[in-house]
């Protein structure tokens, strides 16, 4: 049995004017990290929403856990964990307060299941009397993710848990869920940050409302069609002018210090391209061939 | 059980550390009875006053006394001469003249029968009117202390008393307006926003992705501001017994059986508006300008619905406000037990039943 499964699922607002999911199917395993990789507005939030019950699909059907989120929303909302994407606890409780509401209201305990979260919580012990609002931006997400874990659910949902939190708390929070899925959770995590997709055991790529592709990240980047290569020069905005204009280039990105592209292998070699951009004025080039990042492969499927 | 105490340990928490609300929850009721009670009054006291005395004798004398002696005037002076009338009012502080024509006193021991003219600055017709009921009470006080002197009766006038409010106190008709209005704000009000405060800070998503009951939901979110509300009201009698000298003339218990009915039915009305809006604003609006402006229009303590147009007082009907009005006079005016508002109870009853039973349907189990 899969941990969660869409088949088909439409959903829209505004009376079918926008449309929020576009037919999306797919299917998560049980105990896996699967990832939701998209821009915002790409339909993540609307995909969680109606998983956890909290939204009706248009059409379509889905299951978490074995139960149906339309008909069973009662026994999916004991089994699963949500975390939203706006912090969503009480500002005005602290945190030992919030954390204790969160297992009463799951009936259970912290003292029940402290093995779950214990990881997470001794680090967020020292602040226990603090109110929930004036911790730091990465303490809350440990927060709202140990009170979403406080019941030992099967499923859990997180919806951009580390927008808006610091690199380092980014690090800690994925190492979190390594050690989540090894208890044999099965988690669902969306980000915006492509960086994070290779940290996921299998990921969709999600845009406007529809799926690109659904894989595993390593697969992802071996599919990618074409070769890769960075470029570099002493002025950055004209190379890429220049890069653009060349209608053998095939794509050009800016990637940070570099220039993603890929041309046309027919007719243009490196050496080719060497020459024709120092005949536009640009120096100290460097091209050199990389392997794709997912942001390369998502880029790609966007422009096909 | 043990998930709904938690609840309502939470919700303790959220009005207890929000200071400013809290404030405004302690604070409104005290102002309000003392802005009513001191500020608002129509009630009036010390108007300055001018007598007109063509005759001088003993009676007329005795009467200018009684009428120095009660609180509501201050005589002037004392003139003879009736052109020092008008003068006397275009001056413009005062607000009565009282005219004793002459040989009063012969007039009234001889055939009987005497005259006085009364004149108010009408200008303010309540307060002339007002205060020539003030004036005429004291005069015919004044002719039955005469008249029990006497065998023979000195005049024959048609009595007319004030039921309830004899010296036309503004308090009796206040103080059950203000513990309506009072309670009507603080429960629509506060329990209207207090739910559409999770729906805005997204901690009702959290709450609707477990097993929690939605109706433990709603009922946990009432029970906070339904004792705050009890203790408001306790604050209320208090002050308009000690500082009003208002007296409960009827069973307190009764008072505040009744009490928390109403309270109840505010608080369902509160629960209906956050189960229908979006925004603590709307809530907020929604409560103000849908609650507090019929409540205060159609309760009768401010205008008499009897004088409304016969739509505006069939629609006076389903403001909770006024029953509860009706209610809290009848026990704490008048004195009277539960057999005389019987029927104002059960309406409220119906009216609480009826409003929970749509603001649990409306509760939505999901997001839209």
């Amino acid at each position: 049995m899969k941990s969660v499964e869409l088949n088909n699922i439409v959903k829209t607002y505004n009376k079918g004017e926008i449309k929020a999911v576009n037919n999306v199917s797919f299917s998560v395993n049980k105990g896996e990290l699967f990832g939701l990789i998209g821009a915002d507005g790409a339909g993540k939030t609307s995909i969680f929403r109606i998983l956890t019950t909290l939204l009706l699909p248009d059409s379509g059907t889905a299951s978490v856990d074995g139960c149906d989120v339309i008909k069973d929303y009662r026994t999916i909302r004991k089994k699963v964990g949500y975390m939203p994407g706006k912090f969503s606890l009480y500002q005005d409780l602290s945190v030992e307060e919030n954390l204790n509401f969160f297992a009463t209201v799951f009936d259970t305990t912290i003292a029940e299941n402290y093995e779950l979260i214990k990881d997470i919580y001794v680090q967020l012990e020292p602040f226990k009397t603090r109110r929930a609002g004036k911790l730091s931006g990465g303490m809350k997400q440990k927060l709202a993710l140990c009170c979403a874990l406080i019941h030992r659910p099967n499923v859990l949902f997180l919806d951009e848990p580390t927008t808006g939190v610091d690199v380092v708390s980014r690090k800690e929070f994925w190492e979190m869920l390594k050690t989540l899925k090894q208890q044999g959770i099965t988690i669902l995590v969306s980000t915006p940050y492509m960086d994070e997709a290779t940290l996921c055991e299998r990921i969709a790529l999600i845009q406007s409302g529809s799926i690109m592709m659904i894989d595993t990240p390593g697969q992802i980047i071996k599919n990618y069609p074409d070769k890769l290569y960075a470029v570099k020069a002493d002025n950055m905005s004209r190379l890429q002018n220049v890069l653009r204009s060349n209608e053998q280039i095939k794509s050009c990105y800016s990637f940070g210090d570099f220039h993603h592209i890929t041309m046309d292998n027919v007719q243009l070699t490196v050496d080719n391209l060497l020459v024709s951009l120092q005949n536009e004025g640009l120096n100290d080039l460097e091209v050199k061939e990389i392997i794709p990042t997912i942001e390369d492969c998502f880029m790609n499927l966007m422009s096909s | 059980m043990k998930q709904f105490i938690t609840f309502v340990k939470k919700e303790f928490y959220h009005v207890f550390r929000d200071r400013k609300s809290l404030m405004m929850l302690f604070g409104m009721p005290i102002v309000q009875i003392l802005l009513f009670g001191f500020a608002l009054t129509n009630e009036i006291k010390n108007a300055k006053i001018v007598i007109c005395d063509y005759s001088n004798d003993v009676t007329t004398q005795q009467i200018i006394n009684k009428l120095e002696a009660s609180k509501s005037f201050e005589v002037q002076r004392v003139v003879s001469d009736h052109f020092q009338i008008e003068k006397s009012f275009k001056s413009g502080d005062i607000k009565l003249v009282i005219v004793f024509p002459e040989n009063f006193n012969r007039d009234l021991l001889h055939l009987n029968k005497a005259q006085v003219q009364i004149i108010a600055d009408a200008s303010d017709p309540n307060a002339a009117n007002t205060l020539t009921g003030y004036a005429t009470n004291v005069i015919r006080s004044y002719q039955q202390e005469l008249s029990s002197n006497y065998s023979a009766p000195m005049q024959i006038i048609p009595e007319v008393r004030m039921l309830y409010n004899p010296q036309l106190k503004g308090a009796t008709n206040f103080v059950p307006g203000v513990m309506a209005l009072v309670l009507m704000l603080v429960c629509v009000l506060m329990t209207s926003v207090s739910i559409v405060r999770e729906k805005e800070r997204g901690t009702m998503e959290v709450l609707l992705v477990s097993p929690i009951n939605p109706v433990l939901v709603i009922i946990a979110k009432a029970i906070p501001y339904l004792l705050l509300s009890v203790i408001n009201l306790a604050v209320i009698i208090l002050m308009s017994v000690t500082l009003l000298d208002m007296p409960v003339n009827g069973n307190i218990v009764l008072l505040f059986v009744e009490s928390i009915l109403f309270i109840i039915t505010a608080l369902a009305l509160g629960l209906l508006i956050s189960n229908s809006v979006e925004s603590q604003q709307s809530a907020m609006l929604i409560s103000m300008m849908g609650m507090l402006v019929p409540t205060m229009l159609f309760t009768g303590f401010m205008f008499p619905i009897e004088n409304m147009p016969v739509a505006l007082q069939l629609i006076s009907n389903i403001i909770p406000a006024k029953w509860y009005y009706i209610i809290v006079k009848s026990i704490m005016i008048k004195g009277l037990g539960f057999a005389s508002v019987w029927k104002e109870t059960l309406i409220l009853t119906v009216m609480a039943a009826v409003i929970l039973v749509i603001s649990f349907k409306k509760f939505k189990v999901r997001l839209e």
